[in-house]
């Protein structure tokens, strides 16, 4: 494995370690909002360290361009949800 | 790309697909509807890592736009959720 | 790729489970969420099965178009109306008929020669001729573009239908708030740059005309929930205007270059790029436009007196 491979999972892993550390908060957790705050903050960090390590693996700059676009797009996406979600649990507005 | 990348690779998309599938009890079980949503976002997270991984492991960037076409629409489902349910300003 | 078996195992048996819950479960929001993620899951397939394209298009309309299309009308018609309980003679049979035409589908494709020639060599071989380099739009576009004209007509007619139908005014939505027009202002207009991607890259990779209108269309859901954009009795020439502009567009040119030596859908080899990047844009506005109205549920009149709550 070239050192290029060996760095990108060196990123890679600790991020599916989130991903995986956001799934057993979502499922541990006692109510909808702290679900919601395990979960945007974890897979919105290990979506960023697979892409870092996914630009670094492919090494071009195409690729790159469209790795960030997409963590901007799920990062405001996530955060968007998030609020959007847990003003409406607030509210009590559904059941 | 050296076998043990690619088995790697393997490997963290098995583990991202199992986090999807845990997702999957939260939207069975969740008592409530902003529990199912909340686990339909973490799909779309999930899913676009797993193509990320899976356009390294294959070497077809054209995954990276289906990733992108994920992001994209990552927020259309919850503003759909968000604007059809509640009774009202909050 | 033989450690992949274990991922793509597991796929599977999580696209049978997700089928089998969307049916079983009791209430109705679960079942539509996990009928979007049924949707994604299907995406995901289609990519280890080497169909970029479908999952492009699968991931807008399953997951973007569709999944807003259910959440609304689960809306509309909460409590509308009483369950019924299916006669078990009906569920037998249905469910009798599902195993027939699995079993059917099965024979079909373990049946079929799996060393055949196909239609590759040809494909491939007329490439160079078709104006375009990949072989998924050279098909859609040129050598049956005829059934993508089809296609096209078909959301047109929909859009008519659902037009044609005179409905209530829905009631009001809640704004969703400054965090979503911050929101907005930074993402829809890169939607829009993602979705005229999609488009252009069609000519050489996965991507097209369906795949770019449904991302706009999906954008434009958005804008129709968070009432960024409220269809005015004004708008209505202009969206009559795009809806028929990606059908009128494509049969005039594929009627105009048949003439002389030609026959109709034949465009001459010099001009086979531009052609198609013509229909291509005005499909993918029609595309958008279309999956947007259909969303939006009826026509924009102004309200009459009597129908005003």
């Amino acid at each position: 494995m070239s050192g290029l491979e060996a760095l990108a999972l060196a990123l890679m892993v600790p991020g599916t370690v989130f991903f995986v550390a956001g799934t057993v908060g979502m499922l541990r957790f006692p109510d909808a909002v702290s679900r919601l705050h395990a979960l945007t903050k974890a897979d919105g960090l290990g979506l960023v360290l697979i892409a870092a390590g996914a630009a670094v693996a492919a090494g071009s700059a195409g690729v790159a361009l469209r790795l960030v676009l997409i963590c901007v797009l799920v990062g405001l996406a996530g955060a968007l949800g998030a609020h959007l979600i847990a003003r409406l649990v607030r509210s009590g507005g559904e059941g | 790309m050296s076998p043990a990348f690619a088995l790697s690779l393997t490997v963290l998309m098995t583990v991202l697909l199992a986090c999807i599938l845990g997702g999957l009890l939260r939207v069975l079980r969740g008592p409530t509807r902003a529990d199912r949503m909340l686990a339909a976002q973490l799909f779309g997270t999930t899913a676009t890592a797993v193509l990320i991984l899976m356009a390294l492991a294959t070497g077809d960037r054209s995954l990276i736009d289906v990733a992108l076409a994920f992001a994209v629409l990552a927020a259309v489902t919850v503003v759909a959720f968000v604007a059809t349910s509640g009774r009202g300003a909050p | 790729m033989d450690a992949m078996i274990v991922f793509d195992l597991a796929l599977a048996l999580a696209l049978v489970g997700l089928a089998w819950a969307v049916l079983a479960t009791e209430d109705l929001f679960a079942a539509v969420v996990l009928f979007i993620v049924f949707g994604l899951m299907t995406a995901l397939a289609w990519v280890r099965l080497a169909a970029p394209d479908v999952a492009l298009a699968e991931a807008a309309i399953g997951a973007g178009v569709t999944g807003a299309l259910l959440l609304t009308t689960l809306r509309r018609t909460a409590g509308a109306a009483t369950p019924e309980v299916t006669p078990p003679a009906v569920s037998w049979g249905v469910g009798a008929l599902s195993l027939a035409v699995t079993a059917g589908l099965g024979a079909a494709f373990l049946g079929a020669p799996s060393q055949g020639p196909g239609l590759e060599g040809a494909i491939a071989g007329n490439l160079a001729a078709s104006g375009v380099e990949h072989p998924v739009t050279a098909v859609l576009l040129n050598y049956r573009a005829y059934d993508t004209l089809m296609e096209v007509v078909v959301l047109f007619a929909a859009v008519v239908a659902v037009w044609s139908v005179a409905q209530a005014p829905e009631a009001e939505t809640p704004a969703p708030g400054p965090v979503y027009a911050g929101f907005a202002r930074l993402a829809l207009p890169a939607a829009a740059v993602v979705g005229a991607y999609l488009l252009w890259a069609g000519a050489t990779m996965p991507g097209g005309a369906f795949q770019g209108g449904a991302v706009l269309g999906a954008l434009g859901i958005l804008a129709l929930l968070a009432r960024s954009y409220v269809p005015a009795p004004e708008h209505r020439a202009m969206a009559r205007a795009a809806f028929i502009a990606g059908t009128a567009v494509f049969a005039l040119v594929a009627l105009a270059v048949g003439f002389g030596p030609r026959v109709a859908f034949e465009y001459p080899p010099a001009l086979a790029k531009p052609l198609i990047l013509l229909i291509e844009a005005v499909v993918t506005l029609s595309i958008a436009a279309t999956l947007a109205a259909l969303f939006f549920g009826r026509e924009p009149e102004p309200l009459s007196v009597e129908a005003r709550p």
